[in-house]
């Protein structure tokens, strides 16, 4: 990621980003990229708008223009209320939007985004998100992560880098589709007078037309939860329905278990290799 | 060059903003104000001696007391020094802002430049209150101004130089203090090591001598702009930067 801002030179290979050689033009891809690193680069001692204005020059915007994308910016990332206030006596919530608004006042072609979410609560991380989310029309985004639900939710385009060597890329749905030839179904069912056994309902369930194996999630709770699983398309739901129901039994919960990104990530990347080493890089199309 | 007046322009507002320069300045006065007021009592006390014993040598205010005073202040200035020079880089490599610094469309030399600049800029400041004690020599006496302003020059240049060798400390660490322990540490070396000549007159000791700000500094104070130390100072600052431009790329490889 570093090697894309053209702070870091590439050990080895080459990196071009719209077009331009991170070291043969390094300026014409510094024009063309908002950057925002793991920890915003604020100066304490400077007021919001000061710093974008500081910012807003340093990417070579001047007079006029300079005041409407400040303007524009501070709208964007919502921190129009915290102009004058000194940055560092802002929230981690403030200062990660501000650390977006002065990575797109140049309006640049791609953003880099390194883990924009790291550190905030909840709240903060869900308004962080939306606003990436809100800005993927505007430009290309380039963001790494080590959360996972987050790529599910805002990325259309996953790399998944390993120790440095790229492992996959590929859209979030056709990744979940390619290590998913079986689909598996959760189902959770549960008795009248409450004495069923789990042992009893797996036979049934494994009765039923397309269903190549049955997995008992908790058979230590009260609730009986199963994990159907069966070639994909072999399997109708209905049937599955009416095997329980018909048996007389309740049919609490059937919903499609989808493999989770993070059983992707871990599969792609051997479940042994610890999770810091692999670096999952998102991408989101303008 | 607009770039780098905006990197000027942020540190000379990081300087004024924090209390560093009020902090320096206040100290800078205290101590100069020290100085004049010392060498201005023994003046007239030496004054009054010679009318009580009713000699008539002609005294002189450049000789006695502009010229000592803009040597005291060629080195009250070595303490000062690293404590402009010592946030430059050190304060933006430990928080990470140099990396939108580096990130930027705009040169290494650029912020190389708009840093050393802004520090010139607040030596200057600290020069400029001893302005205010010399023109009070005036407002009461007749002193050649021509000296007083080579002076101010060299006064510059010597700040210049150690200013940029600051700088290039500056950019090898992340750690302040260590930044300005260093700093000081060359700063007092540059200028003691012309105390080697005192007892040796062999070559080697002629050249250790050579390379001291100060004794640069002393045809300045008397007045005289020799080139010989003009190319001194500047040579020493070109490669102050240059040595500051190298790190500060070499910072790229290495981390």
């Amino acid at each position: 990621m570093r090697v894309l801002t053209c702070f870091l030179p590439p050990s080895a290979g080459t990196a071009t980003v719209a077009g331009f050689d991170v070291l043969e033009q390094p300026r014409e891809v510094k024009r063309r990229i908002g950057y925002l690193p793991e920890t915003p680069p604020l100066y304490p001692e400077m007021a919001t708008s000061e710093y974008l204005r500081f910012v807003g020059k340093l990417k070579g915007l001047s007079g006029g223009e300079l005041e409407k994308r400040v303007d524009y910016v501070c709208e964007r990332c919502f921190i129009a209320d915290v102009k004058q206030k000194l940055l560092g006596k802002l929230s981690k919530g403030y200062r990660q939007r501000v650390g977006l608004a002065q990575a797109i006042i140049h309006n640049p072609e791609v953003l880099i985004l390194d883990e924009p979410t790291a550190g905030l609560d909840p709240k903060q991380i869900n308004e962080t998100r939306d606003l990436i989310k809100s800005l993927a029309g505007d430009h290309t985004i380039v963001l790494s992560t080590h959360i996972l639900p987050e790529v599910e939710q805002i990325c259309e385009q996953v790399i998944i880098i390993n120790k440095g060597k790229l492992v996959a890329t590929d859209s979030v749905r056709n990744l979940q589709a390619r290590t998913r030839g079986v689909e598996s179904l959760q189902v959770e069912v549960a008795g009248r007078d409450g004495s069923l056994s789990y042992e009893l309902v797996q036979r049934r369930l494994e009765q039923v037309p397309g269903v190549a194996h049955v997995l008992c999630r908790d058979p230590h709770e009260h609730r009986l939860i199963f994990e159907v699983q069966s070639q994909k398309g072999q399997l109708t739901r209905g049937d599955l329905a009416r095997a329980v129901v018909e048996s007389g039994w309740d049919l609490n919960e059937l919903r499609a278990a989808s493999m989770s990104l993070e059983e992707i990530f871990l599969e792609l990347t051997g479940s042994d290799a610890p999770k810091e080493t692999a670096e999952l890089t998102k991408e989101m199309q303008a | 060059m607009r770039n780098i007046w905006t990197i000027c322009r942020k540190e000379l507002g990081g300087y004024f903003v924090s209390p560093i320069a009020y902090l320096l300045l206040t100290m800078f006065a205290l101590i100069f104000g020290f100085f004049f007021w010392n060498i201005l009592g023994y003046f007239v006390n030496e004054g009054m001696e010679m009318i009580m014993r009713g000699e008539t040598v002609p005294m002189n205010l450049n000789e006695q007391i502009i010229r000592p005073l803009l040597s005291n202040v060629s080195v009250i200035g070595l303490f000062f020094i690293p404590m402009i020079t010592m946030r430059l880089f050190a304060e933006e490599k430990r928080s990470g802002t140099i990396e939108l610094l580096a990130t930027s469309p705009i040169r290494d030399i650029e912020i190389i430049l708009g840093k050393w600049l802004s520090a010139v800029i607040l030596y200057s400041c600290l020069l400029l209150l001893t302005a205010l004690n010399f023109g009070f020599l005036f407002l009461y006496g007749k002193p050649d101004w021509k000296p007083l302003l080579v002076g101010y020059l060299g006064l510059l240049l010597q700040g210049g130089l150690l200013l940029a060798v600051g700088t290039f400390i500056s950019t090898l660490t992340k750690n302040q203090i260590i930044a300005g322990a260093a700093t000081f540490g060359i700063c007092l070396l540059l200028w003691v090591i012309e105390w080697v000549t005192g007892y040796e007159s062999a070559t080697w000791a002629t050249v250790l001598a050579y390379f001291s700000v100060i004794t640069h500094f002393d045809s300045f104070a008397r007045g005289v702009i020799d080139s010989k130390d003009l190319v001194f100072y500047l040579t020493g600052i070109f490669l102050g930067l240059f040595a500051t431009a190298r790190s500060m790329e070499s910072l790229r490889w290495r981390s």
